[in-house]
C-alpha cells in the first residue's frame, strides 16, 4: 500500500464489494430512504403560515371531524426525500431510453423555462378573455402548426392525453354519424390487431363495436381480411389505424384503406402516435385521414414526467370539423382571439365539452417553443434521423437479433424472441439491458410478433450512444441465445432486484397503514 | 440544429452500414402523391434559442397573471402559493425526464411517490383507497359516473345543480356516448341536498359537490343515505381540495367515490391545466376503478418495493374490456401535489385551510357592506357567489379598468340561466388585506 508521510494511504487496495453490507442501508451514493410516513410526524410542517386570526367563520358547522393525520416534513428533509428518492429513476436526462411507440426524446431545458413565465403558469383559465390574448394567440399558432403540418382544417386542442385525443376523434364521428341519422346504425369500428390497447378500449368507450382485422406477413393490415370485414358495409362506422404502425412500418395501402372505408360510408381515425418517423415529411391529410390525435409529449418533447402530463390536439377533416368539441380559439376580424366556450353560433354542432377549461397550456408553451427552435426544415430533419437512427440499430442488430419482418423500418426497429434459446424470454433481455445501463426496449408489444422488442432510439442520440448501445444489446443477445442462465436474475445493479408483481395484485397494498404496535400506542 | 447530434458524417456512415442511398430510401412505402418534395411549406425555419425565448416573452407579457394584482377568480381552478421547493422537485430530470414506470427496477422513485399520493389522497378524502391521478377533476367526475353504473349495472347518473358545469358536460358527454342517461337537476346555489329526492331504484348513482360552483359547502350525509337506500351510489366531487383540510370530506358523508381536483395544492393555475384529478373509493370497489394503481411488494432479495399493480383493469391488456381508455395520468402534478402535501402536514393543511376561509369571510364582508351587494352564498369555505345591483360583466369589466379581476360572471358558466348578475369569487392565502379593500372600494365606486 503506497502511504504519504502522514501515513494516510493515497492508492486503493482491491477488495470485492459484493458481500459489504452496512448498518445504514445506505449503499454510497444511495441513500437508503423510508416512506414520508415512517419520517415525518403530523406536528411537523414545511411551511410557515401567517397566524390565523380566529375570527367567526361561515362554514356552517360543515367541518371535518377526524384530521387527516397526515405527516409533514421540514423542507431539509422534504427536499433529501425525494432527492433521494429521485437517485433510484432511470430518465432521459441520465442515458438512452429507447421505449418503443413511447418517442422518448430529449426534452430542452427552454421549454420548461417558457411555461413558467408568470404570463402563461400564473393565469387563470376563467379570467376575463381580454386579459389572456397572449395565451389565447398562442394557442392558435400552435393550432396553425399542428393543421400545416397535417394538412388538416382543424385541431381540437383540448384532449388531455392521447387516449383522450383518440376519445375526441371518435366522438366527432358518433356524431357525424347521429347527424347523418346512422347513429344507431353505423356501430362497427375495424381496429388491427396490433393496435394500441387505447384504440379498442376508446371505441367501446364512445359505444362502439370493435371488429379486428389482421395483419399480413408483411406487418401491414392484411388487405384481403379487411375486404371481407366491409362486404357488409351498413353497420361500419370506421377505421382506427396507427400510421406509421406500431411494428415501426408504414402502412404501404394506407389510400386503398382510406378509399375503401370511406366508400364503405365510414371515417379514417389515425392514432397518430408514431408522427414522429413522418413529421415535416409527410402530412397525414394527404392520405386520406378524418380524424388523429398528435400527442405532443411524443413527437413534440413534452416531457413524460414519469407517466404524464400528456397532451393530445386532434386534428379534423372537413367532414367532422364542425362537430369539434368546446372550447376552440377563433380569430376575430379586428385581430381579437375569442374563446367559443357555448354550443350554439358556429359551435351549434359541436359533439360537446370533454373536460374543465381549454386543454394542457402548460404543454402548448412547450410543444410550441420546440416547434419554433426545430421549424420546417429542423422537423423534416428530426423525422429523418429517428428513422435513420432505427434502421442503423436494425443493420446493427439483424444479424444477432430475429428481425420482425423484413425491409427498411420506419423510426422503431422490431424484433421477435425467435433467436434465443429455450426458457429465455425477452423480459431476461430487457432486465438485462439494465445492468448494462440502459432503459429497456418497449417489450411484448405489439401483440401480432411473439416475444416482441421494440427499440425507438429518437432523433436525439448520437452515432456514439446507438454503438455502445448496440454493443451491449448484441452481447446479450448471444447470451440468450446460447441459453445464459444467469440472464434470468437480471437486473443484479440496479436499485431494485426483480420485484413480485403478482404478489402485489394479489392482495393489493395501496397505500400505506400505521404498523399495529403504533395503532395501539395511539390508543 | 441544436437538439439533433448526428453529423452529416455520422449520416454517410450510417447509410452505408444499412447499405441505403439516402433517407428516401427508407420513405419509399409513402404513396407517391404524398410525398412531399421538400419541407412543408407555409412554415418559417428553425429559430435560435434567444429568438424563440423572444417570441414568446411577447406572447406572455400580453396576459395579466394572477399575482400581478388583486385577483378573486376561482370557479374550479385556485390561485395559492406554491413553495418554490415544490417546484425544483418536479424541475428534477430523474423525474421530469422518465416515463411511466413499467420497468420497476430502474422506477423506484416515481413508484414510492405515486404510493405516498395515493396513502395521502386517501387520508384527505377519508376514502379507503385512490388511485395514482386522473387527467383532472372534470375527467375524474367523468370515470366515475361511468365506473359507478358498471358497478351497479345500472344505467341512469344523476347530476346536482351545483356541480360545476364543466364537469357536468364532461360527464354527460362521456355517459350518453356510453347510452347512459344523465339527469341534471336544477342549477340551484344551495340544493344539492336534492339529489336526496331524486333518487329512484334505477338511480346507478347521485353526484353532488362541496364545496359546490358557488361555493356552497353542503353536508351530505343525507344524499349518501337515500342512495345507498336505493342500492346507488354517491360520488362525491370537490374542486378545491384545500377545502378538505377544514369542511367535512367525502368519506366521512359516506361517499362511495370521491373525486376532485388536486390543482390547489403544488400545481400552478397555467390556463387551466396540466392539473392533476384525484379518485378516489371504498376497499370494495378498487378492482372498478380507472386509471393506475401502485402497490407494495418485494423484490427478489426480499426488499420492500413498489410496482404499478391490478393492471388487468387497463386498456393495455384488457382493451376493449378495459375498465377506461386511460393510460397517461397527471403523474409529474401528482408528484407536484405530494410533494407539496409532505411539506403541509396534517398541521399545515389546516392552517392554510383557515387562511383562506378567514381570507373568503374578510371578503364577503367587505362586499356585503357594498350597497346593494347581496351575499348569495350560504355557508362557503374559500368562493362564494354575490349579486350585484348591475350586470355583472358590465361591473367585471369596469373592476378590471380599476385593476381588480373579480371573479367569474355566472352567466359565463350557466349561459341558458338568467344569472346576468351573478358574480362568484374566491380568496385565498394569497389574498391580502389591501386586495380585499382595493375590491371593496372599486365596487363600491361601480355600483
Amino acid at each position: 500500500m503506497s502511504m504519504n508521510t502522514q501515513g494516510r494511504p493515497t492508492a486503493p487496495t482491491s477488495t470485492s464489494v459484493s458481500d459489504i453490507e452496512t448498518v445504514s442501508g445506505s449503499r454510497g451514493l444511495l441513500q437508503a430512504e423510508g416512506l414520508i410516513f415512517e419520517i415525518g410526524t403530523s406536528e411537523t410542517t414545511g411551511v410557515d403560515l401567517p397566524a390565523p386570526q380566529n375570527r367567526t367563520g361561515r362554514l356552517g358547522g360543515v367541518a371535518r371531524k377526524v384530521a387527516t393525520g397526515l405527516p409533514g416534513l421540514s423542507e431539509p428533509e422534504m427536499v433529501r426525500h425525494y432527492m433521494r428518492l429521485s437517485q433510484r429513476n432511470y430518465a432521459i436526462d441520465l442515458g438512452f431510453f429507447p421505449l418503443g411507440s413511447c418517442t422518448m426524446k430529449h426534452n430542452p431545458r427552454l421549454n420548461e423555462k417558457m411555461a413558467r413565465l408568470p404570463g402563461f403558469g400564473d393565469i387563470h383559465p376563467m379570467q376575463p378573455q381580454a386579459t389572456v390574448q397572449g395565451a389565447l394567440e398562442l394557442i392558435d399558432e400552435l393550432a396553425t402548426w399542428l393543421k400545416t403540418l397535417t394538412n388538416m382544417p382543424f385541431v381540437a386542442m383540448s384532449p388531455k392525453a392521447g387516449a383522450h385525443g383518440e376519445l375526441a376523434g371518435m366522438l366527432a364521428i358518433r356524431q357525424a354519424l347521429i347527424a347523418r341519422g346512422e347513429g344507431e346504425t353505423r356501430k362497427r369500428v375495424l381496429v388491427p390487431a396490433s393496435a394500441h390497447g387505447t384504440n379498442p378500449a376508446t371505441a367501446v368507450q364512445c359505444g362502439f363495436i370493435v371488429d379486428e382485422i389482421r395483419a399480413d406477413a408483411r406487418g401491414r393490415v392484411d388487405m384481403d381480411d379487411l375486404k371481407a370485414k366491409l362486404e357488409k358495409s351498413d353497420d361500419i362506422a370506421g377505421i382506427m389505424l396507427t400510421n406509421p404502425n406500431t411494428c415501426g412500418l408504414f402502412e404501404t395501402d394506407i389510400k386503398e384503406i382510406a378509399d375503401l372505408i370511406h366508400d364503405a360510408g365510414g371515417y379514417f381515425y389515425c392514432d397518430g402516435a408514431n408522427f414522429n418517423a413522418i413529421v415535416g415529411r409527410v402530412r397525414p391529410g394527404d392520405l386520406g385521414v378524418d380524424a388523429m390525435h398528435i400527442n405532443l409529449h411524443k413527437t413534440f418533447s413534452t416531457p413524460h414526467g414519469g407517466g404524464g402530463p400528456g397532451s393530445g390536439p386532434t386534428v379534423l377533416s372537413e367532414a367532422l370539423a364542425p362537430y369539434a368539441p368546446v372550447p376552440f380559439v377563433v380569430k376575430n376580424e379586428d385581430g381579437v382571439y375569442s374563446l367559443v366556450e357555448d354550443m350554439d353560433g358556429e359551435a351549434s354542432e359541436s359533439f360537446g365539452r370533454m373536460v374543465a377549461f381549454h386543454g394542457q397550456m402548460g404543454m402548448f408553451v412547450r410543444a410550441l417553443a420546440y416547434i419554433l427552435s426545430h421549424g420546417a426544415d429542423g422537423l423534416k430533419q428530426v423525422a429523418e434521423d429517428a428513422v435513420l437512427n432505427a434502421n442503423y440499430i436494425a443493420a446493427k442488430l439483424k444479424h444477432v437479433m430475429t428481425p420482425a419482418f423484413e425491409g427498411y423500418c420506419m423510426h422503431e426497429a422490431l424484433f421477435s424472441d425467435a433467436f434465443t434459446a429455450d426458457g429465455i424470454e425477452t423480459l431476461d433481455i430487457a432486465k438485462a439491458l439494465i445492468d448494462e445501463g440502459y432503459h429497456p426496449m418497449t417489450m411484448y408489444f405489439p401483440l401480432v410478433v411473439h416475444g416482441a422488442m421494440l427499440i425507438e432510439p429518437t432523433e436525439t442520440e448520437s452515432k456514439a450512444t446507438l454503438d455502445q448501445f448496440c454493443a451491449s444489446l448484441e452481447s446479450i443477445a448471444r447470451r440468450a441465445a446460447q441459453g445464459d442462465e444467469t440472464l434470468k436474475g437480471a437486473p443484479y445493479l440496479a436499485p431494485a432486484r426483480r420485484l413480485d408483481e403478482t404478489r402485489a395484485a394479489r392482495k393489493p397494498v395501496l397505500k400505506w397503514t400505521a404498523p399495529a404496535s403504533d395503532t395501539v400506542a395511539a390508543e | 440544429m441544436r437538439y439533433l447530434p448526428l453529423t452529416d458524417d455520422d449520416r454517410k456512415a450510417m447509410l452505408k452500414v444499412i447499405g441505403a442511398k439516402g433517407v428516401d430510401d427508407f420513405y419509399t412505402d409513402v404513396p407517391e402523391s404524398a410525398r412531399l418534395g421538400g419541407k412543408v411549406a407555409g412554415l418559417p425555419d428553425h429559430q435560435g434559442e434567444m429568438a424563440v425565448e423572444r417570441h414568446l416573452s411577447k406572447l406572455a407579457a400580453k396576459n395579466r397573471s394572477a399575482s400581478s394584482g388583486p385577483f378573486f377568480v376561482g370557479a374550479g381552478a385556485y390561485k395559492h402559493h406554491i413553495p418554490a421547493s415544490v417546484d425544483m422537485v418536479i424541475q428534477r430530470s430523474e423525474f421530469l425526464t422518465t416515463y411511466t414506470p413499467y420497468q420497476p427496477e430502474i422506477a423506484q422513485g416515481t413508484l414510492q411517490t405515486l404510493f405516498e399520493f395515493q396513502t395521502q389522497v386517501a387520508a384527505l378524502t377519508a376514502m379507503d383507497v385512490a388511485n395514482a391521478s386522473m387527467y383532472d377533476g372534470s375527467t375524474a367526475c367523468a370515470e366515475a359516473a361511468v365506473m359507478a353504473c358498471r358497478v351497479t349495472r345500472r344505467k341512469k347518473v344523476i347530476l346536482s345543480g351545483g356541480l360545476h358545469p364543466h364537469y357536468a358536460a364532461a360527464t354527460k358527454l362521456l355517459c350518453e356516448a356510453q347510452g347512459l342517461e344523465v339527469v341534471h337537476l336544477a342549477v340551484a346555489v344551495d340544493g344539492e341536498m336534492a339529489l336526496a329526492d331524486a333518487v329512484d331504484d334505477q338511480t346507478a348513482c347521485v353526484i353532488g359537490q362541496s364545496p359546490n360552483i358557488f361555493g356552497t359547502v353542503t353536508d351530505l350525509s343525507g344524499v349518501a343515505d337515500a342512495a345507498h337506500e336505493k342500492k346507488a351510489l354517491f360520488v362525491s366531487v370537490f374542486t378545491e381540495a384545500v377545502a378538505l383540510g377544514l369542511v367535512t370530506p367525502p368519506g366521512e358523508m359516506g361517499a362511495d367515490i370521491a373525486v376532485g381536483e388536486g390543482q390547489s395544492i403544488g400545481v400552478p393555475l397555467g390556463f387551466g391545466g396540466p392539473y392533476v384529478g384525484l379518485f378516489a373509493c371504498t376497499e370494495k370497489l378498487v378492482r372498478q376503478m380507472p386509471g393506475r394503481l401502485c402497490g407494495e411488494t418485494v423484490d427478489a432479495d426480499g426488499k420492500r418495493g413498489f410496482v404499478l399493480t391490478l393492471s388487468t383493469r387497463e386498456q393495455h391488456i384488457r382493451r376493449d374490456k378495459a375498465t377506461s381508455n386511460i393510460c397517461t395520468n397527471s403523474g409529474l402534478c401528482a408528484l407536484a401535489f405530494t410533494a407539496h402535501m409532505t411539506l403541509l402536514g396534517d398541521k399545515g393543511l389546516k392552517g392554510l385551510a383557515l387562511l383562506n376561509h378567514e381570507a373568503a369571510c374578510d371578503l364577503a364582508d367587505a362586499l356585503e357592506a357594498v350597497p346593494g351587494v347581496e351575499i348569495l352564498t350560504p355557508r362557503f369555505f374559500n368562493e362564494f357567489a354575490f349579486r350585484t345591483p348591475m350586470n355583472a360583466e358590465a361591473v367585471l369589466a369596469m373592476l378590471d379598468e380599476a385593476g381588480v379581476v373579480g371573479g367569474v360572471r355566472a352567466s359565463r358558466l350557466f349561459p341558458a340561466e338568467s344569472m346576468g348578475d351573478v358574480i362568484i369569487c374566491a380568496a385565498t392565502e394569497c389574498t391580502t388585506p389591501e386586495d380585499i379593500e382595493a375590491y371593496a372600494a372599486a365596487l363600491k365606486e361601480i355600483v
